[in-house]
């Protein structure tokens, strides 16, 4: 507890350049300055009236609750359809700048499809897993439903996101619009070995292609190791069935895998000695580097991290403190540490994670900064606990170019404006 | 006549539901098992993935010319003339592009490896707004005329299960594994 009528100044101990301060001013509740003299009790408050919702009672009861009609910007962004003919191919962003914690409500989950969101009866759905097995098998939802379950909190990252910085120029987005293809919920469902187990694998099985009930058969071959390491097919998200947008009935989870991979209203699990070498696995998905040749099966989504407050649109209301927060991830594993930056890269501070840290998950940082008013250039850097560490733009673009479209990882940036606002720099 | 389809779907599936539960105390013994077995020729219906090597091809044929009038009909409106693209996807040409400092031109020529991914994809998610409509005959065709107008085959090469993962594609040794 804070000792009260001990008047001192507030100085914090700076961490880096540019008035990032050391993390412990979080853990040690030293926040502020005890309160000054008299000076600090002159009136800056308006008078509090008694608002009218205190006077009479409020609305009843809701059957499935909404957020506040005052929240109603906290939508996800559409972007239009490249063809109005062909409506269903694009995406739905999260809006990570207006969240807070690491779990995406269900209804702001990012939404990447390829022939638009399928209605599906789950009555009439089936999963079949055939191919390379002793006995192909069928399951109902309700056969689904009677499995052990297993629940975990876990990212899914479209491989595209962050793509459009892959660009020379700096992008006018904002961090829904250039990393919103991101999103964390807790998944629950049946491991997929254990039904892999049941259908029996043949020694020969190595791949195991997935594909979607939605009206494009979606599909990806996925290596039998994972499907028998920590793949879940999945009925629930956040504690409710799987959203429409998200896979319902049935999405196959890959944690730390490109998201494209989690098929959604997953139908079919095909084993077999090789990869099917489906379109989204050759024409899309494929990482192009500069002499022509392309990664192909890029699977992880590697360590990365975005600052999420400030962030454009989020405007600083004058010099003083801050709370710089964000996002880290990593499809390899767990977040070691996190690092921020005010002065585009040339000194770091570490930053305070929010517990829990999980394993291919998304997690929280924190760090206190006390903003000069003048120009600052925020940046944050991830460490997995592989050692793993979020590259530079200049390290990224070293080794894979700008035409990769995919899988865009580097540490990005926000240059903070003389007038408090945030928009992407290159540093 | 399609309620009754819908209903007839909804008993179907409320007896197969019955006959799992049904089934189940019977399988006990060997833990949570409650998946029920299926005959490969039951899901013949289902298994329309096509590997690399052409595996899963069904009979038919089409060449270039037959393609050209499926493509009129039912593809270009979206992928142009001739596939030029635009709205959609580009089809055609882009070659000299993948290895250059130009922007990546990627279309079937160009860049896909494999001639049995276009016929998988065009099977399973084409014509977009009635995807699974084309006939094996209508596939094969529209995949020759594209693999055609590319200078992938000629114009007088009909595309069937044989010939169709012996294509060899321009860009077939363009791709290589994530090092990580």
């Amino acid at each position: 507890m804070r000792k009260r009528g001990n008047s001192k100044e507030w100085r914090p101990e700076h961490a880096a350049a540019n008035g990032i301060l050391n993390r412990r001013v979080f853990l040690e509740g030293a926040l502020v300055a005890a309160a000054a003299g008299a000076g600090s009790t002159a009136a800056g408050a308006e008078p509090l009236p008694v608002p009218s919702w205190m006077k009479q009672p409020g609305a009843g009861f809701s059957a499935y609750g909404q957020p506040s009609p005052f929240e109603s910007k906290v939508v996800r962004s559409i972007a239009p359809a490249p063809n109005p003919a062909t409506q269903g191919i694009g995406t739905a962003r999260t809006p990570l700048q207006l969240l807070n914690g690491t779990i995406t409500p269900n209804g702001l989950h990012f939404d990447r499809s390829h022939s638009g969101t399928p209605n599906i009866d789950p009555d009439q759905h089936r999963l079949l897993i055939h191919g390379l097995v002793k006995q192909p098998l069928v399951f109902t939802l309700e056969a689904l439903s009677r499995y052990p379950m297993q629940s975990r909190i876990t990212f899914i990252e479209c491989a595209g996101n962050s793509g459009a910085l892959n660009t020379a120029q700096a992008q006018p987005g904002n961090a829904q619009a250039i990393h919103g293809l991101l999103s964390c919920a807790e998944w629950t469902g049946v491991r997929l070995a254990t039904l892999l187990e049941e259908a029996g694998v043949e020694p020969s099985a190595k791949w195991v292609v997935a594909e979607g009930a939605d009206a494009a058969a979606m599909s990806r071959s996925v290596p039998l190791a994972k499907c028998m390491d920590d793949a879940l097919v999945c009925l629930y998200q956040n504690g409710e069935r799987v959203r429409p947008s998200n896979g319902y009935p049935i999405r196959l989870l890959l944690p730390g895998f490109e998201g494209n991979m989690n098929v959604k209203w997953l139908r079919r699990l095909k084993l077999t000695e090789g990869p099917v070498m489906a379109k989204d696995e050759t024409s899309k998905y494929t990482v192009l580097l500069p002499d022509g040749k392309a990664w192909q099966f890029v699977f992880p989504m590697e360590v990365k991290s975005i600052i999420t407050h400030p962030s454009p649109g989020l405007a600083l209301r004058g010099a003083g403190f801050y709370e710089i927060a964000g996002l880290a991830w990593s499809g390899q594993g767990r977040i070691r540490q996190v690092e921020v930056s005010a002065d585009g890269g040339n000194s770091w501070a570490p930053a305070v994670l929010q517990e829990p840290v999980l394993s291919k998950a998304l997690t929280r940082f924190r760090a206190p900064w006390q903003w000069s008013g003048g120009p600052a250039i925020l940046q944050s850097r991830a460490t997995d606990d592989t050692g793993r560490v979020q590259p530079t733009r200049a390290q990224f673009v070293a080794e894979r170019g700008l035409r990769g479209q995919y899988h865009y990882n580097a540490i990005s940036s926000w240059r903070i404006d003389e007038k408090g606002e945030a928009s992407n720099a290159f540093a | 006549m399609r309620s009754l389809d819908r209903a007839g779907a909804r008993t179907m599936a409320m007896l197969t539901a019955a006959m799992i539960c049904a089934a189940a105390p019977a399988l006990s013994a060997d833990g949570a098992r409650f998946g029920a077995p299926i005959a490969p020729g039951d899901l013949s219906s289902w298994d329309i993935s096509i590997g690399p090597d052409g595996a899963g091809l069904p009979p038919g044929r089409g060449t270039p010319a037959q393609g050209e009038a499926v493509y009129a009909a039912k593809c270009q409106a979206c992928h142009g003339e001739k596939g030029a693209g635009r709205p959609n996807d580009v089809l055609v040409g882009g070659f000299g592009t993948i290895a250059s400092d130009r922007p990546a031109v990627k279309t079937v020529g160009s860049y896909w490896p494999y001639a049995t991914t276009l016929f998988d994809y065009i099977r399973r998610a084409m014509p977009f707004n009635e995807s699974k409509s084309l006939t094996s005959d209508e596939v094969y065709a529209v995949s020759a005329y594209i693999l055609q107008l590319n200078g992938v085959i000629g114009a007088e090469d009909a595309m069937d299960a044989q010939s169709l993962p012996k294509v060899k594609m321009p860009n077939r040794d363009g791709f290589i594994p994530f090092p990580r």
